[in-house]
Formats: C-alpha cells, sequence, structure tokens
C-alpha cells in the first residue's frame, strides 16, 4: 500500500521513541518480609509454601516448608500459630488459617508417603544430639541434610520429647508424630534411645566434632503447700509421662489442677479422659493472665473443666483442699482476700512450670548457665566451643516450635562451624503492613473453621479433638494469603501500565518491567495488590 | 441514452451509473433531487451495492463520506451554499487526507441575507481547500463531468468538487444524452484505492503533523493538485474516445482566434455570453469568449496562451471578494503578467439576477471601447444602493 | 470470558489475571500475547487513564472480532499522543479526521464496510468526552438514530485536555477548570449543567450502552465484548482519570476511578435498547470526600475555606446515583 508522506504512518513505529527517558523514578520488584514468616519462630516462608499451595502443588508446597520445619502435621497441631496473630489478612476479615493449611500439607505428605532424601554427599563429619525433643529433632534433620553424620541419644524410649510425654494424643497422635519422626529416621538420622547422657565431655571424647544439646526443662516445679500425710499431690509432667507409658496414674474421682498454663490444661483434660468426674483448675490469676493459650482454655471449658480463678491453694487434706481467693490490686497483681473455701479433691496435681535438669553436666564447669537455664551466643553456641544449644533449656519461649527453630539454627550453625566458617543469615526486616496491601483486589472470604469433635464425646476418650480441613478447605484456605510483600502473578502490573512496559516472563516467572517504555508513573506500584513493587529513583 | 431529462435527474442517473458505494446527504436546495434521485435508485434495486445514508447534516455527510473513502469506497455527495459552509472543516480535512471524493455543489448564494438562487459564492469560498474544482456549463457537461470527475479523483487521490449552476441547470429540463452503464464501465475502472483502512494490513491515517514536515505535506499537495492540469484534459480525450462526445477539460474556447476582447466565465452563463458574442461577431466586433471549466487548479498556461492575442479580458464572475473585487480575475491578472492587456470584471448574477443578453451586450459594448470601470455590478440599481448607504452614513 | 465473578477467594475475579485462574477467565489484559492495540512509544503524560482505557477496550474489541477492527478517532489527547509523525502507537487500521465527526466518519466506515460485503470487520469511533457530548454530539446522535453498526467510546477525563483542560459538557460541578477557575462564590463548575451522555444514549434507545472505569478492567473488557455482540449503534462511557487535568498523583489513576464509582459520583451500568439492565454494585463505599481530595481540582473545596455545602452537594449528586442505578445491593450492603 502506498503510504502518504507523514499523514499516513506504519502501524506500532513508535516503539522507536524510548519514553522511559521520562523517567525519575522506576519500580523494582522486591521480595518483602510478610508479618507471618517473621512471626514464625522456626522461620518457615509461610507465604511461600502457601503460594506453593494455591495451584494444588502440595508436594511441592510440603517440600517447600519441610526446607525449615520437618513437622508440618506437628506443627499444624500443636503449634500456637503466632503467623495467623500477625496475619495481614486479619484486618480484611480474618487470619489466614495457616495452621490449618500446614497440618493438611503434613497429613497429606503422610497419607501419600512422601520422604525426605538421604543427603547425596556425606561430609565426614559426625555430630552427637542429646535430647529427641522438637530442638533435638529439628537439629539431627537439618545436619543430616547437610550431610553431616548424626546420632541423637534421648534417656526415654521413644522420640519426640514433650511432644509424646507432654502433649496429650488427643491434641497430637502418637501415629502422626511417629510418621513424621520416622521420616528423619529414614533419613540415616542414628537414634540411641533409653540412653541417658550423664555427661557431655565425655560423649566429645568419643568422636563427635559437635554437640547439640537439647534437654528440654524435665523437672516440675515444686511450690511449697502445707499438706496433711494423706494428700495426694503429683505433678503433671509425671502424669503426664506416666500416662503415654501406659501406666494409669491413680488420681480418684475428682482432680484439682493447680496452674494456669497448657500443662495444666493438658493434665486436667487428661483427668477427665482418665475417668475423673470433676477437674477443677485452680489458678491466682484471671483468665486473661493465663499463660494457657486460649484456644485450650476454651477446649477445657466445653470439656466441662471447671476453674478457680483468682484462687490459690493454701492446704491439702486427703480428700479436700482449701484454697484462699485473691483480688487483684491497683496494678493487676493478685493479693490474697483472707477468703477461703473447700474443695472436694482426691488428688492435687501441680502444673506449675519446669525446670531444667542440668545433671548430665557433670563435674563440667565451662559451660556457663544462668537462672536455671544455659545462654547461648547469637550461633547458639554455648560457652564451650563445639557445644550447642536449643529448645527449652535456653532462655527463650516454650514451645514445641519454638524448640524447631532453634534446631535449625544451631544445625546452620554448627554445619558453619565444622567447615570453619560462618553462617550468615540475610535479614529482612522489611516486614509488610496492611496499609501497605491494596487490598480492594481481595475477594472477601472469611476463615474456615476447622472442625471440632463434639465436646461430650471427646472428653470421653483420646480420639483427636480438632479435625483437618478436607483438600477443597485447604485450598480455600491457601488462597486467602495475601502474598504480602511478594508477587504472586496477579498480573495487575502487566495489565495496568499505560505504557504496557511491563513484560510477562511466563509462569513462575514473574516479570520485569522494560525500562525502554516505563515512564516512572507508578500505577503498578499502587495496584500491586501484594506490595511487591517499590519505586526507587533512577538516574 | 438521449433523453429529456431535469437536469438533477440525469446527474442522479449517471452519478448512479459510476457505481458509487456510500452515498450521503444532507438536503439543501438546490441539490436536493439529484439526491432524492440517488436515494431512489437505491431503494429501488437500481444502484446495488450501495449504502444511502440519511446523514443529520452536510457536515456529517462530508464526514461520512470521509470514512467511507478511507475504507475504500467510491463516495459521493451533493450540496449547496450553506450546506457547504457546514461542512467546511470536513472539506479541507478530505482533500489533506487525499480522499478521492466526487461531490456536487448546486450552486447557491450564501446568506445572510438568506437566499436560495444561483451563484458561485458557496464553491468559491472553497477555492482554496485542496479540491478539483469543474464548472458545468450544460446538463450535458453537468452529468459528463461526473463520470470524469471520479475518473479524476481517483488518479489523482485527490476529492473533485463538481460545480453546476443551482435552479439554471438542476432545475432545467433539456436534452441529455445520459451516458450508458456499459460506456461508463469502460471508462471507470473499479476504485483501487491508494491506502485503505484494512485490519489485515493495518495503517495509521490521520497524523498530527509539526512544523517539521507541514511544508512539505503542503508542497506536495500543491504539486499534485498541478499534475490535475495533465490528468485533467487526458480523462476528457478518454471521454470523448468512449462516449464520441466532447466534454470537460481544462477550458473552452469561442471564437477566441482573432478576438481582441475575450469574455471569461465558469458554468452556464457561458451559454448567455456565447449567444451575446455570436452576435457581436456576427456585427464585427472582434470578441470571443474563454470559458474555464477546470477552475482549480487554475490552468494558468492555458489562459495566457489563449489571452495571447488579446487587448482586453473582461472576467465575468457570480462570485467576489468582499473588499477587493473579483475572485477569478486575480487567476487571470496572474495568466497577464508581463502583458499589457487591460482587464475587467463584471459581477453578475447574484443571488439569482438573471443575467440577460441585453444586459450583456450593453456592457461588453462598453468594455470594447474600455469605457466600463475595472469593477462593474452588472445590473445594479446604483441610486437605490447609494442612498440607503447616504441614509445608513447619516445616521 | 466470563461475566459471573470467579469464585476464587484471593483475588477473586477483580485483579487482572492470576496464574490460578483457567486462561479463559483471566482478564485479556493478562495475556501476555495481548494485542497492545496501543503500543509503547506513546506520548500521553505518565500514568494517562486515557492511554489505558483504550488499549483496555481496543484490546477486548480486537479479541471479540477476530482482530477485525478499524478505529476513527476524534482529535483530542489521545488522537494526539498516540499518532504524532512520524510515528504511531497503533497497531489497529485507524483514522483521525476532525474533532468534532468522529460518529459520522465511523458511520462512513461502515457504510463502506457493508457496500464491500465486508461486514466482518467492526468499526470502532471513540473521543474525549468533548469531542463526545459538545463537538461530536450531534453526530454521535445521527448515528445513534441510525442505528448505524458502530460501537463508539467516550473516553472521559471530564474536560479538553489537549488545549489544556478547559471545561467540557461533562466536566463535574465545582471542579476547577482553566475556564472554570475557582474563584468567586461558587468556585469551578457551576452546578446544574452538564450532560449525561450514557442516558441520552438510552434515550435514543440504541442496542447497548454502559458505562465503565479504567479500575474495573474485567467488567470494562466484559462490557467491550458483549457491545460487540451486537449489531447496531452501541454506546460505552469509560471514566479515564487524567493526572494532569485533575492534579492527581500519576499512580492514583485507578484508585480515583476507583473511587469515583466507590462513592457513586460515577455509575457503573449497562442498558439494552433504552433499559437500564444491570448496574454494578458498590463494594466498598465511601463518602465524596474520599475521592475529591485526592484531587487538586477539587482542592478549592478544602482550604483555605472548607466547603462543606458544595461537598454536601456533591454527595447529594453520588446517592442520587446510588438510589437510581440500585448501587447498593442488599448483598453489599450485608458484607
Ligand atoms: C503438657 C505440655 C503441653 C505442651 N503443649 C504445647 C503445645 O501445644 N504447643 C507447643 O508449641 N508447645 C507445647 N508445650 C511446650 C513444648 O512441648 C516444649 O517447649 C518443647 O517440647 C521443648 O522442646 P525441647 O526439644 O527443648 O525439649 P523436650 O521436648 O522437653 O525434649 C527434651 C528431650 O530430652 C531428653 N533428655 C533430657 N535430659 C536428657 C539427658 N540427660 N540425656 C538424654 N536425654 C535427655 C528428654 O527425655 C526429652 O525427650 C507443651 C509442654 C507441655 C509440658
Ligand atoms: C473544531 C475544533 N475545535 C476545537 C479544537 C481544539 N481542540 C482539540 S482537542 C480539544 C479538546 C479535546 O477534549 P476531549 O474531547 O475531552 O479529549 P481529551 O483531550 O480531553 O482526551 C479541543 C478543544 C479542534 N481541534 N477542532
Ligand atoms: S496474608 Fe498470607 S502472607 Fe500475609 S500475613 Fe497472612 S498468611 Fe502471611
Ligand atoms: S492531559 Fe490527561 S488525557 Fe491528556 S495525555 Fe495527559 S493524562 Fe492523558
Ligand atoms: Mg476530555
Amino acid at each position: 500500500m502506498e503510504k502518504p508522506f507523514a499523514i499516513t504512518l506504519s502501524v506500532n513505529s513508535s516503539l522507536a521513541n524510548h519514553t522511559g527517558s521520562w523517567r525519575v523514578e522506576k519500580p523494582e520488584y522486591v521480595h518483602r518480609m510478610p508479618p507471618c514468616n517473621n512471626a514464625c519462630p522456626a522461620g518457615e516462608n509461610i507465604q511461600n509454601w502457601l503460594y506453593i499451595a494455591e495451584d494444588g502443588s502440595y508436594e511441592a508446597a510440603w517440600r517447600a516448608l519441610i526446607a525449615e520445619n520437618p513437622f508440618p502435621a506437628i506443627m499444624g497441631r500443636v503449634c500456637y500459630h503466632p503467623c495467623q496473630s500477625v496475619c495481614n489478612r486479619a484486618e480484611l476479615d480474618e487470619a489466614v488459617g495457616i495452621n490449618s493449611v500446614e497440618r493438611f500439607l503434613g497429613d497429606h505428605a503422610i497419607e501419600k508417603g512422601w520422604k525426605i532424601p538421604a543427603p547425596a554427599i556425606e561430609s565426614g563429619h559426625k555430630v552427637l544430639v542429646i535430647g529427641a525433643g522438637p530442638a533435638g529433632l529439628s537439629a539431627a534433620y537439618h545436619l543430616r541434610s547437610m550431610g553431616h553424620t548424626v546420632i541423637v541419644r534421648d534417656a526415654t524410649h521413644a522420640p519426640g520429647g514433650m511432644m509424646r510425654y507432654g502433649i496429650p494424643k488427643y491434641r497430637l497422635p502418637r501415629e502422626v508424630l511417629d510418621a513424621e519422626i520416622d521420616r528423619i529416621k529414614d533419613m540415616g538420622v542414628i537414634f540411641e534411645m533409653n540412653t541417658r547422657v550423664d555427661d557431655v565431655h565425655e560423649a566429645l571424647n568419643e568422636g563427635f566434632s559437635a554437640v547439640f544439646l537439647a534437654i528440654g526443662a524435665q523437672l516440675s516445679k515444686r511450690a511449697y503447700i502445707p499438706a496433711s500425710e494423706a494428700a495426694r499431690i503429683l505433678d503433671a509432667i509425671t502424669v503426664l509421662h506416666d500416662v503415654e507409658d501406659g501406666n494409669q496414674p491413680l488420681l480418684g474421682r475428682k482432680v484439682v489442677v493447680y496452674g494456669g498454663g497448657n500443662t495444666a490444661m493438658d493434665v486436667a483434660r487428661t483427668a477427665k479422659r482418665l475417668g475423673a468426674e470433676e477437674a477443677i483448675i485452680v489458678y491466682r490469676r484471671t483468665r486473661d493472665k493465663a499463660p494457657a493459650n486460649d484456644e485450650e482454655i476454651t477446649e477445657a471449658l466445653e470439656e466441662g473443666i471447671l476453674v478457680k480463678w483468682l484462687s490459690t491453694v493454701k492446704h491439702a487434706g486427703e480428700n479436700s483442699l482449701q484454697i484462699e481467693k485473691m483480688a487483684l490490686d491497683a496494678d493487676g497483681f493478685p493479693q490474697p482476700t483472707g477468703e477461703f473455701e473447700t474443695l472436694e479433691a482426691d488428688s492435687l496435681i501441680l502444673a506449675l512450670g519446669q525446670e531444667v535438669d542440668f545433671s548430665l553436666l557433670g563435674n563440667s564447669a565451662d559451660l556457663d548457665t544462668k537462672d536455671g537455664l544455659m545462654p547461648v551466643d547469637s550461633t547458639m553456641m554455648t560457652s564451650h566451643p563445639g557445644i550447642f544449644a536449643g529448645g527449652d533449656m535456653i532462655p527463650a519461649d516454650r514451645t514445641v516450635t519454638t524448640g524447631v527453630g532453634h534446631g535449625k539454627k544451631a544445625a546452620r550453625n554448627i554445619d558453619a562451624w565444622l567447615r570453619k566458617t560462618s553462617f550468615e543469615k540475610i535479614e529482612n526486616k522489611d516486614i509488610v503492613t496492611f496499609d501497605q496491601l491494596n487490598t480492594w483486589y481481595y475477594t472477601d472470604a472469611p476463615h474456615v473453621v476447622r472442625e471440632r469433635l463434639e465436646a461430650t464425646r471427646r472428653a470421653k476418650d483420646f480420639s483427636e479433638v480438632v479435625k483437618g480441613l478436607d483438600e477443597s478447605n485447604a485450598l480455600y484456605e491457601a488462597r486467602r494469603c495475601m502474598s504480602c510483600g511478594n508477587c504472586f502473578e496477579c498480573d495487575n502490573c502487566f495489565g495496568v501500565c499505560p505504557d504496557n512496559a511491563i513484560i510477562k516472563l511466563g509462569p513462575g516467572k514473574g516479570f520485569e518491567i522494560n525500562l525502554d517504555y516505563c515512564k516512572g508513573c507508578g500505577i503498578c506500584v499502587s495496584e500491586c495488590p501484594s506490595s511487591s513493587i517499590v519505586m526507587v529513583p533512577d538516574k | 441514452m438521449l433523453r429529456q431529462v431535469e437536469g438533477s435527474k440525469a446527474v442522479a442517473d449517471t452519478v448512479a451509473a459510476c457505481r458509487p458505494q456510500v452515498i450521503c446527504a444532507y438536503p439543501i436546495s438546490p441539490q436536493t433531487h439529484i439526491v432524492e434521485g440517488l436515494s431512489q435508485l437505491v431503494k429501488n434495486g437500481e444502484l446495488q451495492n450501495c449504502e444511502f445514508i440519511n446523514v443529520e447534516s452536510e457536515f456529517a455527510a462530508m464526514s461520512v463520506a470521509i470514512g467511507a473513502s478511507a475504507t475504500g469506497a467510491r463516495t459521493y455527495t451533493a450540496t449547496a451554499s450553506q450546506g457547504l459552509l457546514y461542512m467546511v472543516e470536513a472539506v479541507f480535512n478530505a482533500s489533506g487526507l487525499g480522499l478521492p471524493i466526487v461531490m456536487t455543489v448546486a450552486n447557491r448564494a450564501i446568506g445572510a441575507p438568506i437566499n436560495i438562487w444561483n451563484d458561485h459564492s458557496d464553491s468559491m469560498s472553497q477555492r482554496d481547500s485542496g479540491w478539483i474544482q469543474i464548472y458545468a456549463e450544460t446538463n450535458q457537461e453537468a452529468a459528463d463531468l461526473h463520470v470524469q470527475a471520479f475518473r479524476i479523483a481517483e488518479e489523482l487521490s485527490l476529492p473533485v468538487m463538481v460545480c453546476m449552476d443551482g435552479f439554471i441547470l438542476t432545475h432545467a429540463y433539456e436534452r441529455v444524452d445520459v451516458a450508458e452503464q456499459e460506456q461508463v464501465d469502460q471508462f471507470l475502472p473499479p476504485y483501487a484505492p491508494r491506502q485503505i483502512l484494512d485490519p489485515s494490513n493495518p495503517v495509521s491515517i490521520g497524523a498530527m503533523v509539526g512544523p517539521e514536515a507541514f511544508t512539505e505535506v503542503k508542497y506536495m499537495a500543491h504539486m499534485k493538485t498541478l499534475s490535475a492540469l495533465a490528468v485533467i484534459p487526458k480523462v476528457a480525450k478518454d471521454f470523448e474516445i468512449i462516449f464520441g462526445r466532447s466534454s470537460g477539460g481544462l477550458i473552452r474556447r469561442h471564437k477566441t482566434l482573432g478576438a481582441q476582447t475575450i469574455v471569461i466565465a465558469l458554468g452556464s452563463v457561458l451559454g448567455t455570453i456565447k449567444d451575446v458574442i455570436d452576435e457581436m461577431v456576427a456585427a464585427d466586433i472582434a470578441i470571443g469568449v474563454l470559458g474555464i471549466i477546470a477552475f482549480r487548479p487554475f490552468p494558468t498556461t492555458e489562459v495566457r496562451e489563449a489571452l495571447s492575442q488579446a487587448k482586453r479580458v473582461i472576467v465575468l464572475e457570480k462570485a467576489f471578494q468582499v473588499g477587493v473585487g473579483g475572485i477569478v480575475i486575480d487567476n487571470v491578472r496572474e495568466a497577464l503578467r508581463g502583458t499589457n492587456t487591460a482587464a475587467y470584471t463584471v459581477i453578475a448574477g447574484l443571488g439569482g439576477r438573471p443575467i440577460t443578453k441585453q444586459s450583456l451586450r450593453s456592457y461588453f459594448d462598453k468594455a470594447v471601447n474600455d469605457q466600463v470601470e475595472e469593477l462593474t455590478f452588472l445590473d445594479l440599481d446604483k441610486d437605490l444602493a447609494d442612498a440607503e448607504l447616504a441614509r445608513e452614513a447619516g445616521r | 470470558m466470563s461475566t459471573t465473578p470467579i469464585k476464587f477467594y484471593q483475588v477473586g475475579s477483580f485483579a487482572v489475571g492470576n496464574r490460578l485462574l483457567s486462561a479463559d477467565d483471566r482478564s485479556i489484559q493478562s495475556d501476555p500475547d495481548r494485542t497492545n492495540a496501543l503500543t509503547s512509544g506513546h506520548r500521553a503524560c505518565q500514568g494517562c487513564g486515557e492511554a489505558l482505557g483504550a488499549r483496555y477496550a481496543l484490546d477486548a474489541a480486537m479479541r471479540a472480532t477476530n482482530e477485525k477492527i478499524i478505529a476513527v478517532n476524534a482529535t483530542g489527547c489521545l488522537e494526539v499522543f498516540s499518532t504524532p509523525y512520524p510515528e504511531s502507537s497503533w497497531r489497529i487500521a485507524w483514522l483521525h479526521s476532525l474533532f468534532g465527526n468522529a460518529p459520522a466518519v465511523a458511520t462512513g466506515v461502515a457504510a463502506a464496510l457493508k457496500a464491500q460485503g465486508k461486514s466482518d470487520i467492526r468499526v470502532i469511533g471513540q473521543g474525549g468526552d468533548g469531542a463526545t457530548v459538545d463537538i461530536g454530539f450531534g453526530a454521535l446522535s445521527g448515528m445513534f438514530e441510525r442505528n448505524d453498526d458502530v460501537l463508539y467510546i467516550c473516553y472521559d477525563n471530564e474536560a479538553y485536555m489537549n488545549t489544556g483542560v478547559q471545561r467540557s459538557g461533562a466536566t463535574p460541578p465545582a471542579a476547577r477548570t482553566a475556564t472554570t477557575q475557582a474563584v468567586g462564590e461558587n468556585p469551578g463548575n457551576v452546578f446544574g449543567q452538564g450532560k449525561n451522555l450514557p442516558r441520552i444514549a438510552m434515550a435514543h434507545e440504541i442496542p447497548y450502552v454502559a458505562t465503565a472505569t479504567v479500575a474495573d478492567l474485567r467488567d470494562l473488557e466484559a462490557k467491550v465484548t458483549k457491545a460487540m455482540s451486537f449489531r447496531g449503534a452501541r454506546y460505552i462511557h469509560v471514566l479515564v482519570p487524567c493526572p494532569l487535568g485533575w492534579g492527581s498523583a500519576s499512580c492514583d489513576t485507578i484508585k480515583i476511578a476507583r473511587l469515583a464509582t466507590q462513592s457513586g459520583l460515577f455509575p457503573v451500568f449497562e442498558a439494552e435498547h433504552g433499559e437500564v439492565v444491570a448496574s454494578t454494585a458498590i463494594r466498598h463505599r465511601v463518602d465524596v470526600e474520599e475521592y475529591l481530595k485526592l484531587q487538586v481540582r477539587y482542592s478549592h473545596l478544602f482550604s483555605p475555606k472548607r466547603r462543606d455545602d458544595v461537598i454536601t452537594h456533591l454527595q447529594s449528586i453520588a446517592d442520587k446515583n446510588i438510589a437510581r442505578y440500585n448501587l447498593i445491593s442488599d448483598e453489599s450492603a450485608s458484607s
């Protein structure tokens, strides 16, 4: 076709005009820190594995998850999910049910029998892990993945630590626990059970290059309670341990539990399941001050557990207890009122917390302890070179997840130490806040509540109380994630650029800015739902 | 086929024989009969594959024509007077875009005061619009010029305005040899557009052009328009070969050989002038007539050549530049540059005032003796006008 | 492409694409091989809503017609920024004639296509609000009345932007423009004037009339797609914020369009043969103030003296739209 001069132009010829020169700022894709990831004590990349799970790639999601934490099925049951407490979605409707998706992935993996491969190359280093609780197991898992020979020694006859001997099975069925631990065994971690370590230094001489201490806090705290001879006083840890070992403790018809933590809830609920007609918790302070997880308190109350808030045990008799009512003072501390009450009680179970049993230190003086705990440096190393520690025995939150996180962190540092390098974690503290998201693009989608066993039924046996999500619910829940700070390929930037200056690289590859044409208007940044693009100065 | 028909009908039938694909028009006297005729032909199926669009204004008419032409359709419209002015913006646009639209202007005066009768103010106002303008002397020529207009337009990719005097031609019943379809088909090949809006080969038509290229664009338009001076006679010759009669061309001479005085005019008035001139020639007065058919582009060389022997030139015009004088005369003077030929303008027939043989004769008689002013308004009631001017001035 | 909202919880049907949706459920704009009817290198301002709206609409039209479209463009920003010699940003067959004649030129294109038996090629007329509601209004009405087979799209940025932000018949009351200055007792544009072209279009009882914004891409695409399923005259009125003329941040273009809809100031609806058949419910209702305060053209309503009277007046316009077009559905009210 003959094109008249100047008046008629060739199509697409403006591609020669590089409008990028107008720009003073340019957009840049970033990976920011979602609050959930930041809050996860095990350092999971939650947003990432949710993202992978969203399209039904469960195995890939599970593998991404276990790169940080080998226990999704356990986490999905016992983790107090601090991630959800900070989830940005909570400000839109409700937090994403991260924990339930995690459980789904964990259960799904067990069902499918997915395995973790043994390391391809053996490092030749031998590491001893003392204690098969979550901290020890996590360290063993990560160390083994890195190719080290790992031996785990534990005093009990089955691994799991408090996950087995503390947390009752109606919250954490043992098949689940066993399945996730077995996977670690299958990687070639050597378990030496019924092997109490009485001297760390001796162990070091056995040819281990490093040791990870994760002995937890096994000793129940005692409180002085005036008691008559006939009074039956037990401690919660022992009770739960006995139950696990099949040694039915004698508790009687009426059981009083003293304490306000999770252990108190668990032991009271266990007592009910063991046949106690009545289980009463006595706690000094109010419900909102109780250290127990609120969900657990609710579940306990649902099961018919009674709680005497603002009460202390004054005296324990044969079949009764005297308790004193407390009142909160101006500062919110409970103060005795001098008002007393008598409770019928066949037994009193103390659930007042645990202490670390340092007897394994032997006569070593070069392992420092402080306030009954063992301090570690930023690499998780104790005052003794090559000896690292984590879990309940070091100053930190006492949760399974924290222990898992310690195990991971310690493993990475042990590995570095063995290789005579140092492990540098790139800290991303660019945490995404709710107001940085463009939530218009997220459809309202309320949280799926996990089904629970009917309360009257569940107090009768040890079957699991909280049910998992089925696949469609899990998918729904995963898709509620807003992908804070990380591109989830919604194509918004690609669509909203008035200058077509965004290149779509294809599934999983994200996008790229075509700086030839980007004028720097910033619409892509404004309309990115997940705050994964930022404007930065250009030139 | 020789028929006794109204001029408008002859034009309508001829246009139809040119197989236009889009016709759009908005009614205005004295153009109405042409478009009514075409509408009828489309409606009754005689003219097929043609869309007749009843638009809401002349501006829309020309705009529709622009769209249609740019999409490769042979496109026709017609208007007059106020209608032509109403479409002006689009008139310029059509030529700027080089769209070979053919438009009949049924010449009519422009208001105010509103006046439906004939003169040339309308088409003359568009002399710089970039359109080719050809003026018909008779209904036969009016009809024939339309066939030629499509050829010229499409060959040059420029729009062509065929000007015919309103009422005098459009509404006159005369014997016209209306072009036969086979002959037209032989003469006028299907429209092969220079460029076309086509999704399978897209272009962007109608760019904004700045100072860096605007002069070149305009110069090229000028040169292209000038090239019509070669195309128009060629087309007229082809026409004569196929149709066996002579019509069109750039100029038409009548008794100019040896004439000392040559009268120049456009359109139907040439007939009356010829009658007068014939009488004068019979009385041994050396006078002739030069009809200008192609006014845009102006055939300066041909006119110069035709006037080369003359001592004086009279330009009879049906429009004028208020505050200046004649319009055509400017172009004629250009052709006379370097000679000392005298040139007089006579403005006649404004707003439909009859141009009588008598008035012409008396004016020519004076003019051949150089006894006329440079500018004369024929048959002006000067006393009345002067009295009114004096009255208004006195206020 | 489906028009029913997709049951997809994370980003619903609001985002441009999302990898989780099947290709059919994604917007046309999400397609890496989308046509880009208006390509890069055009000279629109940073963040121009009109450039965006035009690409959205025309890509959808291309998809709906198997890329067989011809567009006729009125004079205005869109024309000027897309085709300054020697470069064109279009990749479609495109014609610019004049400011006031795009609808008629489009009619001519459609007529030519029909006469040539090429009715598979579809015609789009397009222009700014000035071209549409003012100077080209007669031509548009004529095109509607004849029911010519043209989809006319108005990119409404509520003023004559190309000539430097003068008032048009679509400029909202109280808005400051270069010819409705923010001075005097009643600063900005007067109340009670202006044309509601979608309603005028409906009065012609043409097959299809719709409003849309650049803030709801899927809706816009669906409407263009639907419009292409009709023959005859169709009209889509797209709100396209203009950072330059409105005095808004270039990054806020879509946000402002969204607030226009969520405040009720710009009702989004569809009409067939003169009757409203659907409207888009407000999802998160906001006061008009939320919308106004992002734009310098309304800044005189907030300082130096706050003009609650004017803001209230504008709010009442929004409220009226909400009632008239049923913009608060029972569903959205309860959520
Ligand atoms: C009843 C109860 C319920 C709980 N519920 C939850 C819950 O729902 N969610 C949650 O996150 N946390 C819960 N916790 C806390 C959580 O279980 C602990 O914080 C966590 O298990 C600590 O892990 P760890 O690896 O440090 O120690 P542990 O789990 O205590 O494991 C330490 C292991 O070391 C072994 N060991 C100790 N000394 C030696 C030695 N000298 N030689 C060899 N082996 C030794 C022990 O046998 C034990 O197996 C609960 C705790 C209790 C008591
Ligand atoms: C007949 C005519 N009058 C005036 C102009 C000047 N003019 C060109 S574009 C324009 C304003 C365009 O406004 P609008 O149609 O709203 O488009 P925008 O530029 O705002 O997108 C004006 C007044 C013109 N080109 N033609
Ligand atoms: S929305 Fe997703 S990424 Fe954001 S905090 Fe919640 S779970 Fe994490
Ligand atoms: S003035 Fe407004 S409409 Fe025109 S290019 Fe700039 S932003 Fe777009
Ligand atoms: Mg505008």
